[in-house]
């Protein structure tokens, strides 16, 4: 089976910042993403997602290297300052290279 | 039961159970108490959301049938006048923070801006405090909680802003203010009500009005839950806080209270905005300012208005703002 190498970009946020990161993908180039409900806990201490202000996201975008990249370093200048942000690209496999183009 | 003698017990002395606290009360503690013994108890999110958005519904509704069938003399000074309150609280309670507490600029705003705005889970319990004592008051109260909610998160927004310029996108964020679910929930109500009149509105009474104290209570349960996981965060801050928490809605309760009497609303209507005003929002205040004052700490100010104040107002603070309207009508 052919297949294209793409990159899997996963940002874990708060949920305030669900809207402004789908308009930020968009704008720097994915063509698609898709957005989980979480919950979890790190250095910063848990969240348990059981509320409006407790509540965080999973966006996942696959994109080439050059856009999930693009989308990271905003994410980084602009959020991750003042937000709970957790981030990480990973290497993907596709099978319609023009879905991720 | 009978008792042997001839006449039961309760002829004798109140039941023991009269000195409890609401039942609405106990739900809220029982849902603390569940937390704070980490039981395993959890409202689905998805119920949370559903009882939220019933909530606000109801509210709405039953301010707009209201509305619909009450005069509406002098309805004109008491919005302006509880507008005055709404934009006054936060910039007094702003100054409070900054100067005496010596907060950052960002935190004390959008602590300020939460106790700007309000809570309608308190105003909730406060209107079913006075009716399950047969006070009442004026009917169309739903209307000053969809009214006070914005003035603070707006105030406290400014104030940020003025002392520490950065980029507000107004518009996302007026979007998410006026378009934010409580105010969606509660205007549409209130339009719905208002339209329906009392007499359509009969079919849709059982679901939105005999049902709202047992969906409050249920709301409660969850409210413990969380109240009880912000108090986590009580530990790392300084006695300021705390004591702002408590000290700030007393004061203001006492200003509605008074402003409720000048504005001439009875003493029910009197006691239901001192609570209003002295209440601090949680739902909407939290998601605006988190998107206009990034670099506020969410945990100070939830902390303040989940962790402290709305255990208080809901506790002691409602009855005691009932006796602030009776004094200020006396």
């Amino acid at each position: 089976m052919d297949t294209h190498p793409r990159k899997l970009l996963v940002i874990i946020a708060e949920a305030a910042l669900e809207k402004a990161l789908v308009a930020d993908a968009r704008r720097l180039g994915a063509q698609g993403y898709t957005v989980h409900d979480v919950r979890g806990g790190g250095r910063g201490g848990t969240r348990e997602g059981d509320w409006e202000a407790d509540r965080s996201v999973e966006m996942k975008i696959i994109a080439t290297e050059a856009v999930a990249e693009a989308i990271a370093r905003h994410v980084l200048a602009t959020y991750c300052a003042d937000y709970s942000v957790t981030m990480f690209i990973a290497d993907a496999q596709v099978l319609r290279p023009e879905k991720f183009s | 039961m009978v008792a042997r003698s001839g006449y039961t017990s309760r002829e004798l002395r109140p039941a023991p159970t009269a000195l409890l606290p609401d039942p609405l009360v106990l739900f809220f503690l029982l849902g603390l108490s569940a937390r704070l013994l980490r039981s395993d108890l959890k409202v689905p999110e998805a119920l949370y959301e559903a009882l939220a958005l019933y909530l606000l519904l109801a509210i709405g509704l039953k301010g707009g049938v209201e509305l619909a069938s009450h005069p509406l003399d002098g309805l004109g000074a008491q919005v302006a006048g509880s507008l005055a309150l709404g934009f006054a609280t936060p910039v007094v309670a702003f100054a409070v923070l900054r100067f005496a507490g010596r907060l950052p600029v960002a935190d004390s705003a959008s602590i300020a801006g939460h106790y700007g705005s309000v809570s309608v889970v308190t105003f909730a319990v406060a209107t079913g405090w006075l009716a399950s004592r047969g006070i009442a008051h004026e009917p169309y109260m739903a209307l000053f909680v969809a009214l006070l909610e914005v003035p603070g998160i707006l105030v406290g927004i400014a104030l940020a802003r003025l002392h520490a310029p950065g980029r507000v996108a107004w518009g996302r964020l007026a979007h998410e203010v006026f378009l934010g679910k409580g105010i969606v929930l509660l205007i549409g109500g209130l339009a719905i009500g208002w339209a329906a009149g009392p007499e359509r509105f009969t079919a849709l009474k059982p679901l939105f009005v005999d049902l709202f104290k047992g969906v409050l209570a249920i709301f409660l349960l969850e409210m413990g839950l969380v109240v009880a996981s912000q108090l986590r965060d009580l530990r790392r801050g300084g006695a300021f806080l705390p004591a702002f928490a408590i000290a700030a809605p007393v004061a203001f309760g006492a200003a509605g209270a008074w402003a409720g009497a000048g504005l001439g609303f009875s003493v029910g209507g009197a006691a239901i905005l001192a609570t209003l005003a002295a209440s601090a929002s949680y739902i909407a205040a939290p998601t605006a300012m988190r998107i206009a004052i990034p670099e506020a700490s969410p945990a100070l100010s939830l902390t303040a208005a989940l962790g402290i104040t709305f255990p208080f107002n809901i506790i002691v603070g409602i009855p005691l703002y009932h006796r602030f309207a009776a004094a200020a009508a006396a």
